[in-house]
């Protein structure tokens, strides 16, 4: 049976691929948030998953305003990754696993969460900059690769709790799927941050300190948070760290927290990364 | 037909995306999603004015387009991801366009940012159980 081994949060924003691309990961500036990845990187080659979910939001690659799905999973054998239209290099394409997506999706739904499937899907900086982060660049990516998104673009969005309760079928979903496999799922995105409106720029460190011993600890108190709350405390862009709780949510009850890193700034962005492994 | 009043509207400084800006913004991000194709780059670049009729902008909404009226074009609707595919290949980054909001430079920005930094290791330390290097 498929197992779910653990669960990674990161940081997706371009600068961070273009950190990456530009050779800056050792820079001043960049160091201590890739330095603090180290033990995330020694846990995957240690553990070697075969298969990572990447829960993601996308910003306008697959997904344009006319349709967007509140949570869209994709159900193909690879995944391209594609111009964005302000000049990343795009990466090697993702294998993914067409029968395991299908078996997720069928069983998510059959728990009443009515997925978007995606029998194509481009992916964007916010699911490929995890992948570069966590793997280095690959002509051929070590890892298969699940895109799972969620939409925290055009509000209404869905409820952390409702995120932390797809995370929670996520979890009987992977370990009904009948093939010996290793799972990891990675929330990315986040921290505080906003990117327009007068008060851009805003990171709220004492709210993201919060948010990630909630998320480690105590989920459910993150959950029982409105979306109105979340944006004022971690701003109009900090939202996305309710993608976390997916991962979360799949972990079960209680975890065991093997890494956690915060630095501040990235860009615009406080950036948490966590490394937990579930308790039961 | 009204749109209903949401309490996040009340957060200062702070537009959230939502059905009533995005409804009322829907030709102009239309059109910055079509950036993702080299070739609506290019027939946007040999006529802008023609490329936001194509697209059926408001006449405010083009001259703020054509005018490269990056806060304007914020202002009036633009989603931020969207508008990154216009600004960025223009030299101004998503940063630029924040520190817009408030009358600074770029780089007034970024420096307020890095003050973000300051005694941040000392403050995980007393936090307890962060990597610290």
């Amino acid at each position: 049976m498929a197992k779910i081994i653990g669960g990674i949060t990161t940081s997706h924003i371009p600068a961070v691929g273009n950190a990456i691309s530009d050779g800056l990961t050792q820079e001043h500036y960049w160091k201590r948030f890739f330095d603090g990845y180290q033990p995330v990187h020694e846990w995957l080659e240690e553990k070697k998953p075969d298969l990572i979910i990447v829960v993601y939001n996308d910003h306008g690659l697959n997904f344009f305003l006319d349709k967007v799905p509140t949570f869209a999973i994709g159900c193909a054998d690879a995944y391209q990754n594609a111009d964005e239209g302000w000049g990343l290099k795009p990466t090697a394409p993702f294998d993914g696993d067409a029968e395991f997506s299908w078996h997720v999706a069928e069983s998510l739904i059959n728990q009443e969460f009515d997925m978007c499937t995606c029998q194509e899907m481009l992916v964007d900086h916010g699911f490929v900059n995890p992948m570069r982060v966590l793997f280095g660049d690959h002509e051929v990516w070590p890892i298969k690769a699940i895109p799972l998104a969620v939409n925290t673009v055009q509000h209404p969005l869905p409820s952390a709790r409702r995120c932390y309760k797809l995370g929670q079928a996520l979890k009987v979903a992977i370990e009904s799927y009948p093939e010996d496999m290793k799972v990891a799922i990675a929330g990315t995105g986040g921290m505080s941050h906003q990117l327009q409106g007068e008060r851009a720029g805003m990171i709220n460190v004492d709210y993201d300190l919060e948010t990630i011993e909630s998320i480690i600890n105590d989920p459910d108190s993150f959950a029982d948070q409105s979306t109105s709350h979340i944006i004022e405390q971690a701003g109009t862009e900090g939202i996305e760290t309710i993608m976390w709780m997916v991962m979360r949510g799949a972990l079960g009850e209680k975890v065991t927290c093997l890494h956690k890193h915060y630095h501040a700034p990235i860009s615009n962005t406080g950036a948490g990364v966590l490394l937990l492994e579930s308790d039961a | 037909m009204v749109w209903k009043k949401h309490d996040y509207e009340d957060i200062p400084g702070s537009y959230v995306f939502d059905g009533k800006i995005a409804h009322n913004a829907y030709a102009l991000n239309k059109l910055f999603y079509s950036f993702n194709e080299e070739s609506c780059r290019d027939e946007f670049n040999a006529d802008p004015a023609a490329y936001c009729d194509k697209f059926g902008l408001t006449e405010e909404q083009k001259e703020l387009v054509v005018n490269q009226d990056f806060l304007g074009v914020l202002r009036s609707g633009a989603n931020i991801y969207f508008m990154a595919k216009f600004a960025i290949p223009r030299g101004v980054s998503v940063q630029d366009a924040g520190a817009a909001f408030q009358g600074i430079t770029g780089d007034e920005f970024r420096e307020k940012l890095l003050e973000k930094r300051e005694g941040l290791e000392e403050r995980l330390e007393q936090e307890g159980g962060y990597w610290n290097g």
